[in-house]
C-alpha cells in the first residue's frame, strides 16, 4: 500500500489521532467533552503500547486510565457541575503567549532531536518482553522495594483524600 | 516481513503530547482541566519509556512505567481531593481565585 507497511500505517493514524484528540482536549470549552476527548487520547497511545509490544501494558493502561483515573475526573466534574458557562477563560493575550511558549519548546526540542541517530524499532517480531509472565519477573525480582514502597504510597494517598473528603467535625 | 519505525518518530510523537500538555497547563484556568493535562504528560513520558524499552529489548523500562502510573494515580486521589475541599469552601476551581489559598 503505497510504499508503507500496516504497522507503519497503523503508525500514522494512531499518532494523527492521538494528536488531534490531545489538542481537542486543550481547546474544548465544556471540561465534560474534554474528558471525554482525553480518554479518546488515551485509547491511541494504547494501541501505540500494542504496536510496540507491550500487550500488558496496553490492557493495564486502559484500565487504569481510561477506567479508573477518568472516571474519577469525571465524577468530580459532574458533582461540581462545571460546564460552558461557568468556565472561565485565559485572556488572549495569556492564551497567545502559552502557545508561543509552546512552540519555542518545539522548536528547541525538534532542533536538538533532529540529529540524532536514526534507530529502527523492531516491531511484529516474536518479542515477548511485553508479556504479564516476563514483566512480573522483572516487577518482583528487580524492583521489588520501589514496588513495596508503591503500595505505601497509594496507601498514604487514599488515607490523605479520604482525610481531605471528609466534613469537619464541629468540636 | 519485519515492519520498522524509526524510534525518532516516537520521540517526535512524545515531544509533541508534551507541549500540548504544557500549552494546557499554561493556557487553561480550570484547575481540572490543568491536572488532565498533567496526565497527559506523563502519558508522554510513558509512551516514550516503551518505545525504548522495546528498542532495547528491556523489560525495565516498562515496569518505570507501572510505577508511574502509580505514582499518577495517587496524585489524582490526593489533587482532586484537594480541588473537592476548595470547591466546597470558594465554588470555583478557576486557578486566578485560587491563586492566595487562603480565602
Amino acid at each position: 500500500m503505497l510504499g508503507y507497511s500496516i504497522t507503519q500505517w497503523l503508525f500514522g493514524i494512531l499518532s494523527f489521532l492521538a494528536i488531534m484528540f490531545a489538542l481537542m482536549v486543550v481547546f474544548t470549552r465544556n471540561p465534560v467533552n474534554s474528558v471525554l476527548y482525553l480518554v479518546m487520547t488515551f485509547f491511541c497511545i494504547a494501541g501505540h503500547y500494542l504496536l510496540l509490544n507491550a500487550q500488558f501494558l496496553a490492557v493495564v493502561h486502559i484500565v487504569v486510565y481510561a477506567g479508573a483515573i477518568m472516571v474519577l475526573f469525571l465524577f468530580v466534574i459532574m458533582l461540581m457541575n462545571l460546564n460552558e458557562e461557568t468556565e472561565q477563560q485565559k485572556t488572549l493575550v495569556t492564551k497567545m503567549i502559552a502557545g508561543l511558549i509552546g512552540g519555542v519548546l518545539l522548536a528547541v526540542m525538534v532542533g536538538t532531536l533532529k540529529g540524532a541517530e536514526q534507530m529502527q524499532l523492531a516491531q511484529g517480531g516474536a518479542s515477548q518482553i511485553g508479556m504479564v509472565k516476563v514483566l512480573g519477573v522483572v516487577l518482583f525480582k528487580d524492583f521489588l522495594f520501589p514496588f513495596e514502597i508503591a503500595s505505601v504510597l497509594l496507601l498514604g494517598a487514599m488515607v490523605g483524600a479520604i482525610m481531605l473528603g471528609k466534613k469537619e467535625i464541629k468540636s | 516481513m519485519i515492519n520498522t519505525i524509526p524510534i525518532n518518530y516516537y520521540i517526535f510523537l512524545s515531544a509533541v503530547l508534551f507541549i500540548i500538555g504544557a500549552v494546557g497547563v499554561m493556557a487553561r484556568r480550570n484547575a481540572i482541566i490543568i491536572f488532565m493535562c498533567i496526565e497527559l504528560m506523563l502519558n508522554a513520558v510513558n509512551l516514550l519509556l516503551v518505545s525504548f524499552s522495546t528498542l532495547h529489548n528491556d523489560p525495565s523500562g516498562q515496569v518505570f512505567v507501572f510505577f508511574i502510573m502509580a505514582v499518577a494515580a495517587a496524585e489524582v486521589a490526593v489533587g482532586l481531593a484537594i480541588l473537592s475541599v476548595a470547591y466546597r469552601n470558594i465554588k470555583s476551581v478557576d486557578i486566578d481565585l485560587l491563586s492566595k489559598l487562603k480565602n
